[in-house]
């Protein structure tokens, strides 16, 4: 078991997993990473099987001290990642002697950053999860965000030689834009709506309100009218669905949706968009377009390709070569490392 | 026949008649049943609400139109099923007073006596229709409508857990104390949501419960009891 202390905690950092499945039918929401696709990317990049609990940070990522040596991995939103002052690359592993400070800049694009460490977070579970329910107060640590001082475990606690460089290739490293397009399936209830309402919808431009946050994001557009009034009986919802109550506005639900709702949604995002708009922040834009199931269906297989390509990749750093350069009368030594397959 | 649509690239959606009625959510509780009985290992999860189960799958795992084809078969032998055993619990609830502080309103807005919307309330049988808002939380049919009355139009006030409430025509029991609109009637001292039990969720969908009048006393005894699964148990009746 390795440790390390929170000793800045950022304004939105929580222990994820993958969600808690199983339990919606009592109400439970699934909670877990809002960005799947950079989760699953930094638990592969440290040789985590899927599921592993990890930390999630929104806008300014925490700083941690190390008491033991750890394997981690950054993903997500991009921002310079430091290590005892010292910048590090992200979307690849690397070794963290005990005793180091881990820190971040403030995020540059995206909103929201994945820490990986081997062996996964150790955190009680809870009903088959460590996600972090944070209305519910349930899961993760102590149900709540991360404070300074708090102290967490992982499993394992690996040496420098257990190290294995992994890390993506840059061409799979998504851009984080402030305006994204979010790719549909119409439903479950667009004939709820006016047609003008349903063009307004997919032909509109949303902003996205500082009402946004794990729940769900309130957006901001052209308004999308219902036929006859914004109440439906009550039915189950899923992450990506779009509701639209009487204010004509919709709503982006998200990882932590509560499960039942009783107005009608025009929509749902598909699974493999929902990465993007998890790293929307208030003030960006997203435009919504129509696709096939079948087309969302193999968007999903070609990414699981992916994800089954960097798990069995291991990616080793060639010799390293060191570079002297005089840079305004100030002497550097750039390390060059070459990376091999 | 049940309407079959689309949520997503993971969610199907298996819509019953568009009413809240006991006999579409008998419909309701047959075929989740049934869902979750025989295409267990095809399916990840169901939530099933007043008029419609929404089914998740693994598109990974399953072809989606195997899946809606296997769906409809069910839906067609479902209904000649027994449906599985309904529980039927008590619910004991001590009205009024700093715990029921809505109790004088709702008597008020029904031109009832607070007497009289407590025996209203506590003479019914009411179906668990569907579980949602917060972890545990009932939706229940059932209330008498001279007991309707409208929610607080400011729902800000801080609702302890077991507040017992009416909203319209529903009513309902906070599992957790949260914000709420819903007008409180009493409170019981039972837990709905124990998160360390290996059952955690005192209702299911699809029970029948029935609310019991308590005096101070009685709570008093209650509220101190853990309320493992074998003692939740003993409100099971019929």
């Amino acid at each position: 078991m390795g440790e390390f202390k929170i000793i800045e905690a950022g304004p939105c950092t929580t222990v994820q997993d993958r969600g808690r499945y199983g339990y919606q039918r009592y109400g439970m929401p699934v909670a877990g990473a809002m960005d799947d696709f950079s989760y699953k990317m930094a638990n592969l990049l440290v040789g985590n099987e899927a599921g592993a609990a990890v930390l999630e940070y929104t806008f300014q990522g925490p700083a941690i001290k190390f008491f033991d040596g750890a394997i981690i991995a950054v993903t997500g939103a991009r921002a310079a990642v430091y290590l005892n002052g010292c910048l590090l690359p992200d979307w690849q592993s690397f070794f963290v002697p005990g005793g180091s400070v881990l820190s971040f800049a403030r995020v540059e694009q995206g909103a929201r950053s994945y820490i990986a460490f081997q062996g996964g977070l150790q955190v009680e579970e809870k009903l088959k999860s460590r996600s972090t329910y944070l209305r519910g107060e349930f899961g993760g640590y102590q149900g709540r965000k991360l404070k300074k001082d708090d102290c967490l475990e992982f499993y394992g606690q690996p040496q420098k030689t257990d190290y294995t460089c992994r890390y993506l290739p840059e061409k799979f490293i998504p851009d984080y834009p402030s305006k994204v397009e979010g790719r549909i399936i119409l439903g479950p209830q667009v004939e709820c709506f006016s047609e003008e309402g349903a063009k307004n919808f997919l032909k509109g431009r949303y902003k996205v309100t500082e009402q946004a946050d794990r729940m769900g994001y309130r957006l901001e557009g052209p308004e999308i009218k219902h036929k006859d009034g914004a109440d439906i009986i009550s039915d189950g919802v899923a992450a990506g669905s779009i509701q639209v109550p009487g204010h004509q506005q919709p709503i982006i639900l998200l990882a932590d949706c509560q499960t039942t709702g009783g107005y009608p949604k025009i929509a749902t995002v598909i699974s493999v968009d929902l990465a993007k708009i998890a790293q929307l922040k208030p003030g960006d834009i997203i435009s919504f377009r129509e696709i096939e199931l079948a087309e969302a269906h193999r968007l999903l297989e070609e990414r699981e390709k992916l994800f089954q390509q960097i798990r069995t990749r291991k990616m080793k750093f060639g010799p390293s070569k060191f570079l002297n350069l005089k840079i305004n009368e100030d002497n550097y030594r750039v390390m060059i490392e070459e990376i091999r397959d | 026949m049940a309407n079959y649509k689309f949520v997503g690239d993971k969610g199907i959606l298996v819509e019953f008649e568009k009413k809240i009625a006991l006999e579409v959510h008998e419909q309701v509780r047959k075929m989740d049943a049934a869902v979750n009985s025989f295409l267990a290992d095809k399916v990840l999860e169901t939530i099933p609400s007043y008029h419609s189960i929404l089914v998740f799958y693994d598109p990974l795992e399953i072809e989606v139109n195997n899946l809606l084809a296997e769906l409809k078969r069910l839906e067609k032998s479902c209904s000649e099923m027994s449906p599985e055993n309904q529980r039927h619990l008590e619910i004991p609830v001590l009205y009024g007073d700093e715990f029921g502080p809505d109790l004088d309103y709702v008597a008020e807005y029904n031109a009832l006596t607070p007497e009289e919307v407590i025996d209203l309330h506590s003479s019914q049988k009411y179906r668990v229709y569907m579980l949602g808002f917060t972890p545990g939380f009932p939706y229940l049919g059932g209330l008498p409508e001279r007991l309707a009355t409208p929610r607080r139009k400011n729902p800000t006030q801080k609702v302890i857990a077991g507040s017992v409430g009416i909203a319209g025509d529903q009513t309902g029991i906070y599992p957790i104390s949260s914000p709420g609109g819903w007008r409180i009637i009493g409170n019981t001292p039972l837990s709905l949501f124990v998160p360390e039990a290996q059952d955690p969720f005192l209702f299911k969908p699809g029970d029948i419960i029935e609310f019991k009048a308590i005096d101070r006393n009685c709570y008093q005894v209650l509220s101190e009891k853990t309320w493992d699964e074998d003692e939740r148990k003993e409100i099971e009746i019929g």
